[in-house]
Parts: C-alpha cells; sequence; structure tokens
C-alpha cells in the first residue's frame, strides 16, 4: 500500500524537474537562477541526511562536515589543477573515506546513538578550528592558500570534462544543481526499494531483530553512512563552485545545526520534507539577512533599554524559534503532520455513512 | 540421531556473579526440547550465547558440527540460528508483510521471498492484517508475527524463550498446535524456554530444568514433575499437586 500511496509523489517529482530544467530558466531573471542555484545545493544536502538520519537512524550531528571537505578537497584541487574533473571527484571520494574511518570505529565500536551525534560534531568543529588557523602565507597545499578563516576565493566554476575552456556560467551552474538534486532524490528512491534500503530500514525500526536475522548491521550503517557522505561532498562541491568561495564556515556549529533543522521540520523519513525545508529556511535566511543589514529602525524601549528590531532578525534566533516551535507541536515534521491529516480525513469519509464502503 | 546443537562447559560470569555455570548441553537433530527453571536460573543468558549476542566467559559452542563460539550474531543466525525472544522483537514501525519480508528476504529473491512470505501469512492467520502495523496488533498477534519472521529465515534450529507469555488460554493451545506442526513439517530442532507446564506437556517430551546456572536434571515430563529435587527448587508442592 505504502508504495501506491508514494507513486503520484513520483511522477509529480518528476514533473517539478521538466519545469525546473526548461521552463523555469525561460521566464526568470538571473538574480533569482543565481538563488534557486544554491537553494538546490542546500536541498542536496538535506537529503544526504535525510537518508542517513531519517532511513538509516544515524544522527549524524555533524553532517556538514562532509559539505565542508567536499567543498574543500573541489576547491585545493581545482586552483591546482584548473580541471574540475578530478576535483569533482576527489570532492566526493574524500567525504566517503572519511565518513569509512568514522562508520568503522563507530558502527563497529557500536557506540551508542548519543556519542555518535556528539562524535561526527566533535570531528565537524575540530575541522573550522583546523582551517581557521590555517591563516598565514605558508598554509598552501601546491597552489592554493587554504587562507584560514578568510576561506579560498576565485575558484574557476566547473568544466565540460576534460575541457576546462569550456566552463559553467550562471545558468550552467543552474542546470548543474537542479540535476544533481533530482537525480539524488530519485536515486535515494530507488535506493530505498532494494533489499539494502528496506533492510536500512529496518535497522532502524529494531537493530537486534535485523542482527538475527543475519544482516551485518554494522556493513549497512557503515555503507548508508558513507553513501550519505559521498553526496553530502557533492553538495558541497557544487556550493564551492556556485559561489566561487569557500570558508570554513561550512564546519562551523550554526550550520550543521541548520541541516538538523531543515530534517527535523520537514519531517524525518521523508525525502520531500527535507529538501522543502531547505529551500524554505534557506530562503528565509537569505531575507532576513537582507532585512538585518537594511535601514530598519523600529525599535521598542523597555526600562530605559532600546530594543531594535533589526536585533531580532537574527537568522540564528529565528532558527532556533523554529526549532522550538517544530520540537513541541509538530515534532514529527511537516510532511507527516500533513500526511496524517490527510489519512484522518480519508478514514473519516470511509467511516460516514453513504461513504465508499457503506454497501447497498 | 547426531546433535545438531552442543555446549562444552558453558561459563558466563557478570562481574564477581555466575550467571550459566558449567552447562554441557547436547540437542539431537530435530528434537524439541523445553528448558524449565525459576528466574534467574541462567536460561535467557544461555539462550543469549547461542545466538551471539553474549559471549561466553568459557567453553565452546558447537553447531552443526561447527565451532560457533564467540561468534557475530549475524554470522550465527545465518548459520541456521533462529530466536524467538521473550518480549516481541519485531519492527512495530513496519507493515506485517514487511517484517516477514525482511526475514524471507535474506536467503531468497524478492519474488520468491514474496511468495513465503504471504504463505506464511496465511498460516499465522494474519493475510487480513497484511499491510497493518505490526504495532497496532494485539500483543498475541505480535507473538505470532515474529513466529512468522524466525520461520521465513529456515533457521536448522529455533530457540524460543516463553513463547506463550502473555497469552490467553486459546492462544496458548493455538500456539502449542503452531510450534508441534513447524517441528514435524519443517524438522527444525528447536529449544523453549517456558514457564507454563501444561503448554510443556502439549509440546516437549524431555525437558531440561536449570537451577542456579547448572544443569539441575534432565528427563522426560512425567518423571521431571516427579523429581522431589525438581519440585523443592521450582514447581512447588501445591502447583504440582494440582497438575
Amino acid at each position: 500500500m505504502s508504495t501506491i500511496i508514494q507513486r503520484p509523489s513520483l511522477i509529480a517529482m518528476f514533473a517539478f524537474m521538466l519545469i525546473f530544467l526548461f521552463a523555469v530558466p525561460q521566464f526568470t531573471e538571473i538574480y533569482i537562477i543565481n538563488n534557486l542555484t544554491v537553494f538546490a545545493v542546500m536541498a542536496t544536502m538535506a537529503l544526504s541526511l535525510a537518508l542517513v538520519w531519517g532511513f538509516g537512524g544515524i544522527l549524524s550531528l555533524g553532517h556538514s562536515v562532509f559539505f565542508g571537505i567536499g567543498g574543500y578537497a573541489y576547491a585545493i584541487a581545482v586552483l591546482n589543477t584548473g580541471d574540475s574533473t578530478f576535483p569533482i571527484l576527489l570532492g566526493i571520494l574524500l567525504p566517503v573515506l572519511l565518513a569509512c574511518l568514522l562508520g568503522y570505529f563507530m558502527f563497529y565500536g557500536r557506540i551508542s546513538d548519543i556519542y555518535l551525534a556528539v562524535i561526527t560534531l566533535t570531528v565537524s568543529l575540530i575541522c573550522y578550528h583546523l582551517i581557521v588557523s590555517t591563516s598565514g602565507g605558508q598554509w598552501r597545499i601546491g597552489k592554493a592558500a587554504i587562507g584560514g578563516y578568510n576561506g579560498i576565493p576565485g575558484l574557476p566554476p566547473i568544466n565540460l570534462p576534460g575541457d576546462p575552456s569550456q566552463r559553467l556560467g550562471f545558468v550552467g551552474k543552474y542546470y548543474l544543481a537542479i540535476a544533481v538534486m533530482f537525480a539524488a532524490y530519485f536515486f535515494i528512491r530507488w535506493l530505498l526499494e532494494t533489499r539494502f534500503g528496506r533492510v536500512t530500514v529496518s535497522i532502524r525500526e529494531n537493530e537486534t531483530r535485523s542482527e538475527l536475522l543475519g544482516y551485518d548491521v554494522r556493513a549497512y550503517k557503515l555503507a548508508v553512512y558513507a553513501i550519505g557522505a559521498g553526496l553530502a561532498g557533492l553538495a558541497g562541491v557544487l556550493y564551492a563552485n556556485w559561489g566561487g568561495f569557500i570558508s570554513p564556515v561550512v564546519f562551523n556549529i550554526f550550520f550543521t545545526a541548520q541541516i538538523i533543522v531543515w530534517v527535523m521540520v520537514g519531517g524525518l523519513g521523508t525525502l520531500v520534507g527535507p529538501m522543502l525545508a531547505a529551500v524554505a529556511i534557506q530562503y528565509l535566511v537569505t531575507v532576513l539577512g537582507a532585512a538585518a543589514t537594511s535601514e530598519i529602525k523600529a525599535a521598542v524601549t523597555i526600562f530605559g533599554f532600546k530594543l531594535e528590531l533589526k536585533n531580532f532578525l537574527d537568522s540564528n534566533i529565528v532558527l532556533g524559534m523554529i526549532f522550538i516551535v517544530f520540537t513541541l507541536f509538530i515534532p514529527k515534521g511537516v510532511v507527516p503532520f500533513i500526511r496524517d491529516r490527510i489519512e484522518q480525513a480519508r478514514a473519516a469519509k470511509i467511516h460516514q455513512p453513504g461513504g465508499p464502503d457503506a454497501g447497498p | 540421531m547426531s546433535a545438531i546443537l552442543e555446549t562444552q562447559n558453558l561459563n558466563k560470569h557478570f562481574g564477581g556473579v555466575t550467571a550459566v555455570k558449567d552447562v554441557s548441553f547436547a540437542l539431537a537433530e530435530g528434537e524439541l526440547r523445553c528448558l524449565i527453571g525459576p528466574n534467574g536460573a541462567g536460561k535467557s543468558t544461555f539462550f543469549k550465547m547461542l545466538c551471539g549476542q553474549l559471549k561466553p566467559s568459557s567453553g565452546r559452542i558447537m553447531f552443526a558440527a561447527a565451532d560457533i563460539t564467540g561468534h557475530e550474531p549475524h554470522d550465527i543466525a545465518l548459520g541456521g540460528i533462529g530466536i524467538k525472544t521473550q518480549v516481541p522483537s519485531v519492527y512495530d514501525g513496519l507493515s506485517v508483510h514487511e517484517n516477514i519480508m525482511l526475514s524471507a528476504w535474506r536467503t531468497r529473491t524478492k519474488v520468491e521471498a514474496r511468495s513465503a512470505a504471504d504463505d506464511l501469512l496465511t498460516q499465522i492467520r494474519l493475510s487480513g492484517q497484511a499491510e497493518r502495523l505490526v504495532g497496532q496488533l494485539s500483543h498475541g498477534q505480535r507473538q505470532w508475527v515474529e513466529l512468522a519472521v524466525v520461520i521465513a529465515q529456515e533457521p536448522k534450529l529455533v530457540l524460543f524463550d516463553e513463547p506463550t507469555a502473555g497469552m490467553t488460554l486459546d492462544e496458548v493451545e493455538s500456539t502449542a498446535a503452531l510450534i508441534r506442526d513447524i517441528n514435524q513439517r519443517y524438522a527444525y530442532s528447536m529449544v523453549v524456554v517456558e514457564h507454563d507446564m501444561q503448554f510443556i506437556r502439549m509440546i516437549a517430551d524431555t525437558v531440561t530444568v536449570f537451577h542456579q546456572g547448572s544443569i539441575l536434571a534432565e528427563d522426560n515430563v512425567e518423571n521431571i514433575l516427579r523429581n522431589p529435587v525438581v519440585r523443592d527448587v521450582y514447581l512447588g508442592r501445591q502447583r504440582i499437586e494440582g497438575i
């Protein structure tokens, strides 16, 4: 039954893909195209955690580490080679290797969920401090100066494989980001239908039972973690490609918390939810960022303290409030919440006299 | 008949506590054996060592002519030991069909697994509820789902930890019938931990009595019931006279 319910969503997604690939670029100005590109990148990142946490049950609190390493690997490699083909692969491969290494110790060491969350977060923060401390000119890998907190600017865009003269423009980056996002979505949908995917979900539901049925849960967890890391790395590559810039901000706690909020607000165990939440929240952050630097003068004075409205538009405060509101009122997330309401309505209809099963 | 399962001087210590002491236990192929013993006698610890969830402190476990001592649970499961745990260990968030499917798919192709799952659903009389979440079923039905999950695994040996816990009398009787049916139809070897003497009489020929981590006695049901030592430590005079 679940597959029947989910079929229309597959068709809808396919329709959206066609719209975004063919219709949107025809009618949209470049500023919006540019914003949509980064939204698609963030939605891809959300898909990565939606897979690892929502379906694999692995709370990877520091998931941005894979995004950041992907971005940095791409940045450093592309400045050295000039051709983006190998750097892209490196940006996927390095996060996968790190996930395998971390995962080996965490899953084969049978570390409990909460410690796993803390370890992944710690690794992300270590990376942040590591990169921040590389601001001197002596910190360079080949031709690329790592640049500490200032990051690495001036990255060349992705080019056609093997041909560095054919580089992507704004619209090209848009097509690539959209295509990757939808490909990631369909890939995960397919993965979840395979035995591997079903067993992964079963491990989330009851790890002991899966083990007693003969599935090596450690290997399954490691694999799903590595796949998620590869996808996050690819999102990081596209992010660096989008702005031509990468900085250690991608490793910090605000960004990694944001990814958690996307998945939680969108709904654990769904794919569309985290994607939409990523876009919506990213949009909100953009708007708030614009508002914070604008000329809003509104303020109230309480007990002699002047509170400016502008200061409350800080995106971290707003994200925190969203997180609290959802934890309290919609803990399952938006998509499961709506799905439950629809099923309730449907059930109510069936039980009404004269409903579909009322009979003659 | 050769022994499918044999433990040799099996011990398990938790700190200073000895939960299982020097247990040498043998089960013939196709045999259905009951384990009884008061709470804390070491039955569950013994089971957990058999299926790899606990590593023995010393001693050996031989299964189907191979040494499986200290192997990982999934390896032992693949080798052919299935366990039905005391509190049903099922996937409450997944459908009945998916529960059985996950088990059947381990050794079969998708198509074969699906038809095996359908057969088992009929056998446990839950065909009409295939798409319901297991968490929404009654306690007895969840026990049956777990039974089907274990059978779908096609094990050589099935361990049952109190299969009738929390069941009504009717359910106990049909579970007894089902277990005997499985034992005969698939020729699985079985070890059943139980407290309910009536249930044991319905299914078993031979009973092993655990007491303080060791095997106290091993005999057929009637002799065990008459054994004065067993009566003293476990059954209690009042209860035995009632049977």
